[in-house]
């Protein structure tokens, strides 16, 4: 057979040409919904979250009909129907939120495990594969929807409703941003460690309702290793409350400063303790590996979900995912300074503000800038958060308890009496807390530095090289 | 099945029975364990197997001595070539004839290599068990290089109809010998950083070390053999201690369990055993290559293969133990009768026995670090 | 030690009942008396000298012909490295004899597995039931004489050659065959 002749060149090999236009097409697909949805519901939650104080609600009442309505003027039923609408159009957008999170955690988690397994991940669906999540979602939506004959019906249907309620419910007082609050609530701490333990009702209910051994052993798996791990977590919280003396999120974050010494993480020893209790109390409350024995997939298939199909288990995955992304952002309200953008203190924000109801437009690029900063801190605490799933094996359920309860609950305790230390110790010499976070920072960017170096050096060691071109 | 083996398992209603399996994330193959639990601790497992029961032994007795070839890939198709080896050395001693050299070296590197891509199968889903889901895509990574080399030394990824009565089917390709040695120089490497992620890695040895331990004195009374025995602390290979093919050639360690984190015959050590196995593998696959002889590659065998009336016994050295045939013949062109035995079978014999005690969790590593594979034992 | 010596002990300890050793037609052999191979096979294991620990293979192998079922042991010793064979010869029709289970644990799983495949009654197992096969099974596949059942539970065992019903479904699928065409005119005559 004689050799083939030259290949057409790309530009007119009509294969070559189509493949192109596809890939394109696909590009524009994925840049659109990866770009355009969490853009259009950050943008909602940013124009709609500090609608909650009753003036700048007035304000852009005004000026969105151009000075016609007064809405302060209206009658007390007519204002309370205005924020009615206003709550249930911000809570829709969180929600929305939370979902198009959870999805787009999905890929990135993928594509991240993906690499670490020498594979290539989703690339199909979309650029990158970023649209996997929304034809998984719809794959899942569009499945037959069982119930099990012999299952409790009623609770079957309703677990995975609680889990989703207890995941939804911690948007509420997440800051966002500097004014990005759905409810500015002055225990917003506390709130958010009471909400998420409904996730354990709902998981349950769900071991219970399936009627099935695995499912059974899934749920009592999970809600002992949720419940134990409520206590480590919660005395973990603890300490930047006692730093920061309140137990509203805003003002844990405002407690701190936007430069990394500033953060309570470099700010008090104890604190840095603390985050690492924190950091594996709230691993094992999501469920995520080393600590997911309730889902182990290689013991029991899927534990407590098992039994679940269709939009069921779409809810349960959603809330798994979702949590990933509420667990990392709770730790960065609470340890690594929030919203806190460089260079911009509290006076810039004022001076923004201008003086009239509706805040001026400098005023929302700061808040937009603000809400930058936590969603990339929050997503480099989520790749720790992914990095640790996919290299640590499971362990095992005793080894898990006693982990919970020999260790981290002392350890919790004593970061606790330790602060308490710490803020006499502040109130003696002052200079201690500035001190301590410039020589934290400056350790952790040693250490940063030498574990960079020897993951190098690892690398090289087997021949391998750092390759990011088909990324 | 059922109704009798609860019958035999007394409680006091406390107890819960699970089915573990038949199919089963982490059960290698159709196995189903029937397992009585009080909670998390496991009162007793018995095993039931057969699942995947394709009655290879009978198969034997029908179709002729050459024709059964392809038939012993299937009895452990994770680590065909050691079952190819045995028969053919099982019917080439009933034939009084033995494999040229150049043929019994080509054996031993298609074995070891075949070792190598086995023991990256076992580990790797024995870390994917106990939940760190990344060695075993490395593992398996390293396991398609070696299936591609197998590719091109014989045709075939999984079930390789390599070996044949009287030497092998066919020579080593052009360029193979480099190719091999260009992988195992990358392998070696490769075992390292393997280890450094998994093998000592605090939260795997906790699940790992001092669980389901087997001392050496069970082990031998329940007839384990391979790497199940050496992790057991017993210091007993084949290729060693009796010989057979090219073996007596090659200087290779026969790494033994010794408590290396926990106690002596514990998960841990059997996991061990067969990390160190592939770096010894990799050194027996550089020997054979260096020192391959010339000549021919399959001996002078009649066309129509009827032994004398008689039985011969091979053993080899296989990846999960001892694999064993016992071929019967009684002059005809087919067998009398074709038996294997095989290493996961006696390693399954032995669930029931350890299992008393552990966890779920630890069952799950239990049957991991014993590599069983069904269709060894079913066959 | 090699085989003769083995040989030579068992037989001076058990007399007849340890047949002689035969030709070595590859491997040699010898008979056991069915009633004493529980006994020798303790005496082989514990009996220093014999050290026999390991339990190789335990099978049978069925000949019509002579109305036998012989059970084949395979004994091996780790510390002394010698091996021998024995086989114990039994009546076709009610095959039975003693279990080893005592003596080598790992002797429960080959003789479950022997009862299963050839209906061998092993006196003494604590749990001889099928291993391989579903406990409901009728007949003992490995004899010679095993005839199929043709079909378990429903499940026939049977199947149409697929190039035949593959060529069937073919087809049904194309409709049916257009008529053939007309008898081409007879030539004029």
């Amino acid at each position: 057979m004689t050799p083939p002749s030259d290949p057409l060149p790309p530009t007119f090999d009509p294969r070559a040409r189509a493949a192109r236009r596809r890939a394109r097409r696909a590009l524009a697909w994925t840049l659109a919904i990866g770009l355009g949805l969490p853009g259009a519901l950050f943008l909602g939650v940013l124009v709609l979250s500090p609608l909650s104080d009753a003036k700048v609600l007035h304000g852009l009442v005004g000026w969105v009909t151009l000075g016609r309505a007064h809405p302060e003027s209206w009658s007390g039923g007519g204002q309370l129907l205005l924020r009615v609408v206003l709550l249930a159009l911000l809570a829709l957008v969180l929600v929305t939120f939370g979902a198009v999170i959870s999805g787009m955690t999905v890929w990135w988690e993928m594509r991240v495990s993906s690499r670490m397994q020498s594979r290539v991940g989703y690339n199909r669906v979309g650029a990158a594969g970023f649209l996997q999540w929304v034809a998984d979602a719809v794959k899942l939506l569009l499945k037959e929807d069982l119930v099990p004959a012999d299952a409790d019906a009623l609770l079957f249907r309703a677990a995975p409703y609680f889990v989703l309620v207890g995941f939804a419910l911690t948007f509420v007082a997440l800051p966002f941003g500097e004014s990005l609050v759905a409810a500015p609530l002055d225990v917003g701490l506390f709130y958010v460690l009471a909400v998420t333990a409904l996730v354990v009702v709902g998981i349950l209910l769900a071991g219970w309702s399936s009627n099935s051994k695995w499912s059974l052993f899934g749920g009592m798996r999970a809600g002992a290793q949720v419940i134990s791990y409520e206590i480590p977590a919660g005395l973990a919280a603890m300490v930047p409350v006692l730093m920061a003396g309140t137990l509203s999120l805003q003002g844990i974050i405002r407690g701190q400063g936007p430069w990394p010494w500033q953060w309570f993480f470099f700010e008090n020893p104890f604190a840095l303790v603390a985050f690492v209790v924190f950091f594996t109390a709230q691993l094992a409350e999501g469920n995520r590996t080393p600590f997911d024995l309730p889902e182990a997939e290689s013991e029991l298939v899927a534990g407590y979900l098992s039994e679940y199909s269709s939009f069921r288990f779409a809810i349960y995955f959603l809330v798994e995912f979702g949590n990933l992304w509420v667990m990392s952002a709770v730790a960065v309200t609470l340890f690594f300074g929030g919203w806190q953008v460089p260079f911009v203190g509290p006076e810039t924000f004022q001076a923004a503000r201008g003086a009239g109801d509706l805040p001026g437009l400098g005023w929302w690029a700061l808040e937009a800038l603000s809400m930058a900063v936590f969603v990339l801190k929050t997503f480099v605490l989520m790749n720790l958060v992914i990095w640790v799933r996919w290299t640590l094996p499971r362990i095992r359920v005793d080894q898990m308890m006693s982990v919970c309860w020999k260790y981290l609950v002392p350890f919790a305790f004593a970061c606790l009496v330790g602060t308490l230390f710490w803020e006499i110790l502040l109130v003696e010499v002052p200079a201690a807390g500035p001190a301590t976070g410039y020589l934290l920072t400056a350790g952790f960017l040693v250490t940063a530095f030498f574990f960079l170096r020897l993951t190098y050096r690892n690398l090289a060691a087997v021949g391998d090289r750092i390759d990011l071109s088909n990324w | 099945m059922e109704r009798l083996v609860l019958r035999r398992m007394q409680g006091d209603g406390e107890e819960m029975i699970l089915n573990f399996g038949p199919q089963h994330p982490s059960t290698h193959g159709v196995i189903n364990f029937m397992v009585e639990t009080d909670g998390e601790v496991i009162r007793r497992a018995v095993p039931d197997v057969g699942y995947l029961h394709r009655s290879i032994e009978k198969i034997g007795e029908t179709v002729g001595y050459p024709g059964f070839m392809p038939f012993t890939d299937r009895v452990d198709y994770v680590a065909a070539m050691f079952a190819n080896e045995g028969y053919a050395l099982a019917v080439e001693r009933l034939l009084k004839l033995e494999a040229p050299p150049r043929a019994q070296w080509l054996r031993a590197v298609s074995c070891e290599l075949c070792r190598i891509a086995s023991h990256l199968i076992a580990v790797g889903t024995m870390t994917m068990d106990l939940g760190a889901f990344t060695p075993m895509l490395h593992g398996v990574r390293e396991r398609e290089v070696v299936n591609d080399l197998i590719e091109a030394l014989c045709g075939a990824r999984l079930t390789y109809n390599y070996h044949r009565i009287g030497g092998v089917a066919f020579d080593l390709p052009e360029g193979w010998r480099d190719r091999t040695l260009r992988f195992l120089d990358h392998f070696d490497r490769f075992l390292t950083e393997f280890d450094r992620l998994i093998s000592f890695n605090e939260v795997y040895v906790k699940r790992l070390a001092k669980v389901a331990v087997i001392p050496a004195p069970l082990a031998k009374d329940y007839g384990l053999s391979g790497p199940n025995l050496r992790g057991a602390g017993v210091d007993w290979d084949l290729r060693r201690d009796l010989p057979y093919g090219a073996y007596p050639h090659f200087r290779f360690q026969v790494p033994v369990g010794k408590g290396f984190v926990g106690t002596r015959g514990d998960a841990f050590d059997r996991y061990y055993v067969r990390c160190l196995e592939m770096a010894e593998s990799s050194k027996i696959v550089r020997q054979a290559l260096e020192s391959l002889p010339e000549g021919e590659y399959l001996a002078k065998v009649p066309r129509r293969i009827k032994p004398e009336p008689g039985e011969a016994f091979a053993r080899v050295e296989s990846a999960r133990g001892e694999l064993a045939y016992y071929v019967v013949s009684d002059g005809t062109e087919k067998a009398w009768r074709v038996r294997a035995r095989t290493g996961s079978f006696t390693a399954m014999g032995i669930v029931d026995a350890v299992s008393p005690g552990l966890m779920v969790a630890d069952l799950v590593a239990l049957i991991a670090s014993l590599d069983v594979v069904a269709p060894e034992i079913d066959r | 030690m090699t085989t003769q010596e083995l040989h030579e002990r068992l037989r001076a300890r058990f007399g007849e009942d340890v047949g002689a050793l035969s030709e070595p037609k590859v491997d040699p052999f010898c008979l056991v008396k069915r009633e004493r191979i529980a006994e020798v096979c303790r005496f082989a294991k514990q009996e220093p000298g014999l050290e026999l620990d390991f339990l190789e293979d335990l099978t049978a192998v069925d000949w019509p012909k002579r109305n036998a079922i012989e059970v084949v042991y395979h004994l091996f010793s780790f510390p002394l490295r010698h091996g021998i064979v024995l086989k114990v010869e039994l009546d076709r029709t009610a095959p039975r004899l003693p279990s080893v289970e005592g003596v080598w644990k790992a002797a429960n799983w080959f003789e479950r597995e022997v009862y299963d495949l050839f209906g061998v009654e092993f006196t003494g197992h604590p749990d001889l039931r099928r291993i391989l096969l579903p406990d409901d099974w009728v007949g003992h596949p490995l004899r010679k004489d095993y005839q199929e059942a043709g079909g378990y539970h429903g499940i026939a065992n049977v199947r149409e050659n697929p190039l035949v019903e593959l060529r069937r479904l073919d087809e049904r699928a194309r409709g049916p065959a257009a008529p053939p065409p007309a008898a081409p005119a007879t030539p004029k005559a």
